[in-house]
């Protein structure tokens, strides 16, 4: 210790002040929100939801939908769908090379998973937003495979589960990419015509195009804790009111108060939650139920 | 520097302004004068030809937002007879952004609904900059489902910087009015023809833009996000506005190309706000074409149609 630190009364001294014993990198991960060091392995055992906190952090589109369906059956929809750079878009960088560079780092194609599979034995589709890949940015082929997984669920007559992750649309596609609001909701009158039932899951964060197209069309609204969801980001609304937002503003919860968001699920009660709505809805039974009443 | 004029205006500011003093001393009356005024009309007119023909994306978009530009209203009071605006969603309040109602249009009963900018300040701050709020797309949709009962075909028109965006526009569900909208207008019951007759702001703008033909001034805009927005985020400076519009592709010419609208109409010498009376005769034209072709086709026929376009809307590569 230093002269200088001996002089600090030793409640303002900080720990990052002394070297520790190095944590191998990846091992231990501090919670956002309470700023709890948590055990890695028992975080995702976890779902990623904080086991001291209950904060629901982030997570990829394929993690989510492999927590969330039975293990098989599984079959993936649109999965040979690929970008296309229609505008030659270039701003610091060309459109291409940040897809490639979203394409490597997320290992998906584009911002949207859907998989045809099960819950508790329940027939349906589910897609989930990739935020990490630009955004979770709706452009072209985010649009196309959720119309296709869409149209599966008409096919077939099953319901359709979106998790959504978005900052809005891609700006990098222009109207192509606005035009993807109207394609997702016009999908959707399909489902509503012949009665069948879209779920939508708003999770953080789930804002502009995405929010004003299908996520905010389900038959029920079901929103994760603490998820930003909304029409115009923050900073914009602050620029153009000019004075500070009310506290937990455009929060799930905040929206539950406004009516927004029919519930708010708790991400490791989500299979059980979703599975008891879709039952009732479609008036079958799922395993659980079926395993109790033997 | 005449400010009803945009920059790239100015020299034929400048030329008219020529013209004018020159009016003014010939009331004299010369013939010298008279033929060097006739000289300067056709210079003046080559200069606005040649300027107009090399207009960038970010001109446009200045033509587009031009105080002067003919809005909502002018249009109202010259295509349509015995309009009645009809107002409020019965749920929260009467949004001055978004005006609609039943009209005639050539003696056919039709459905009427708007975004309305202000021509001033004044008007402006009464209607929010024509940026509506979740009561001005319910107001909307109400109009909308009239429309589809009394099967009145319906005509948008879309001027708006986009949704407003604001504490109680979030708390009253900005997202949902705008989703349901969408989802109304892909399957309403009755012929939709939507118009862009000057900004056409992102999902504020879309809100009202679902139809059977969509329809462009030619010197407006339609946008995924303001062009300053766009370069606020993408080259972290609004100032890169004019390389946003230009990447972005936001001109009726650019999305014409991508087929993502139906129709160019174009616009008098100079823009629609030269000459007010022409473009709103050039509208009306056609809107009556565009709605004699739609009443030809059958509805089921026509939702099947509108519902294959949506679906068409995107550009991607698919691999086998």
């Amino acid at each position: 210790m230093s002269w200088f630190e001996k002089l600090l009364p030793s409640k303002i001294r900080t720990e990052g002040a002394t070297p520790k014993k190095t944590v191998p990198e990846g091992l231990w991960t501090k919670c956002e929100m309470c700023s709890e060091v948590l055990f890695r392995a028992e975080l995702e055992q976890n779902l990623d939801v904080c086991p001291k906190c209950a904060h629901h952090m982030r997570i990829g589109a394929r993690r989510r939908l492999d927590s969330f369906l039975d293990p098989d059956p599984r079959v993936e929809i649109g999965a040979q769908l690929k970008p296309l750079d229609a505008l030659k878009f270039r701003d610091s960088k060309s459109y291409p090379e940040r897809l490639a560079l979203a394409q490597k780092e997320t290992k998906e194609n584009d911002a949207l998973v859907v998989i045809q599979g099960a819950l508790k034995g329940l027939p349906l589709v589910a897609c989930a937003f990739e935020f990490r890949f630009m955004g979770g940015s709706m452009g072209s082929v985010v649009g196309e495979r959720f119309v296709r997984g869409a149209h599966a669920c008409v096919e077939q007559g099953i319901p359709l589960v979106c998790f959504s992750a978005s900052g809005g649309a891609r700006m990098q596609e222009g109207v192509l990419s606005l035009m993807q609001m109207a394609k997702t909701s016009a999908a959707l009158t399909r489902l509503k015509e012949r009665g069948i039932p879209f779920i939508s899951v708003l999770t953080d964060p789930t804002m502009g195009g995405v929010s004003a197209s299908l996520a905010m069309l389900g038959d029920i609204n079901a929103a994760e804790p603490r998820a930003l969801i909304g029409f115009a980001g923050p900073r914009v609304i602050e620029q153009t009111v000019r004075e500070t937002l009310p506290e937990g503003f455009q929060r799930s919860e905040f929206l539950l108060d406004h009516g927004v968001v029919d519930l708010i699920i708790d991400r490791r009660e989500m299979r059980d939650k979703i599975a008891k709505l879709l039952s009732i809805l479609t008036h079958q039974n799922h395993q659980d139920q079926v395993a109790s009443s033997k | 520097m005449d400010l009803r004029f945009l920059d790239f205006e100015q020299p034929i500011a400048e030329l008219e302004g020529k013209i004018e003093s020159l009016r003014s001393v010939q009331d004299g009356g010369s013939a010298n004068i008279a033929e060097e005024i006739l000289r300067l009309e056709e210079k003046c007119k080559a200069l606005t030809k040649n300027i107009f023909s090399a207009l960038s994306a970010w001109q446009i978009s200045q033509l587009a937002r031009h105080p002067q530009r003919p809005h909502l209203h002018k249009y109202l009071a010259g295509l349509f007879t015995d309009f009645e605006e009809l107002h409020g969603d019965r749920c929260f309040g009467d949004d001055t952004a978004v005006v609609g109602g039943v009209a005639r249009l050539e003696g056919r009963p039709v459905m009427v609904i708007g975004t309305q900018k202000g021509d001033d300040t004044r008007e402006n701050v009464y209607r929010n900059f024509g940026m509506p709020r979740p009561e001005g797309y319910r107001k909307a949709l109400r109009l909308m489902r009239m429309a589809e009962r009394y099967k009145l075909p319906l005509l948008t028109f879309i001027d708006t910087p986009g949704a407003y965006p604001g504490v109680g526009a979030e708390e009253r569900g900005q997202s949902e009015a705008i989703a349901a909208n969408l989802f109304a207008m892909a399957r309403l019951n009755t012929p939709v023809v939507c118009t862009v007759i000057g900004e056409g702001g992102s999902g504020g703008a879309l809100a009202i833009g679902v139809g059977d033909r969509i329809l462009m001034l030619e010197y407006s805009i339609y946008s995924v996000i303001s062009p300053e927005g766009c370069a606020s985020i993408l080259w972290k400076s609004a100032e890169h506005a004019s390389k946003a519009a230009e990447a972005m592709g936001i001109t009726s010419a650019a999305l014409k190309k991508l087929n993502l609208i139906d129709q160019i109409i174009e616009e008098p010498m100079g823009g629609a706000h030269r000459d007010v009376a022409d473009t709103v005769q050039r509208v009306k034209r056609a809107l009556l074409d565009n709605l004699e072709a739609l009443e030809q086709i059958p509805i089921e026929q026509l939702l099947e149609s509108r519902y294959q376009r949506l679906m068409r809307y995107g550009s991607y590569n698919e691999y086998t």
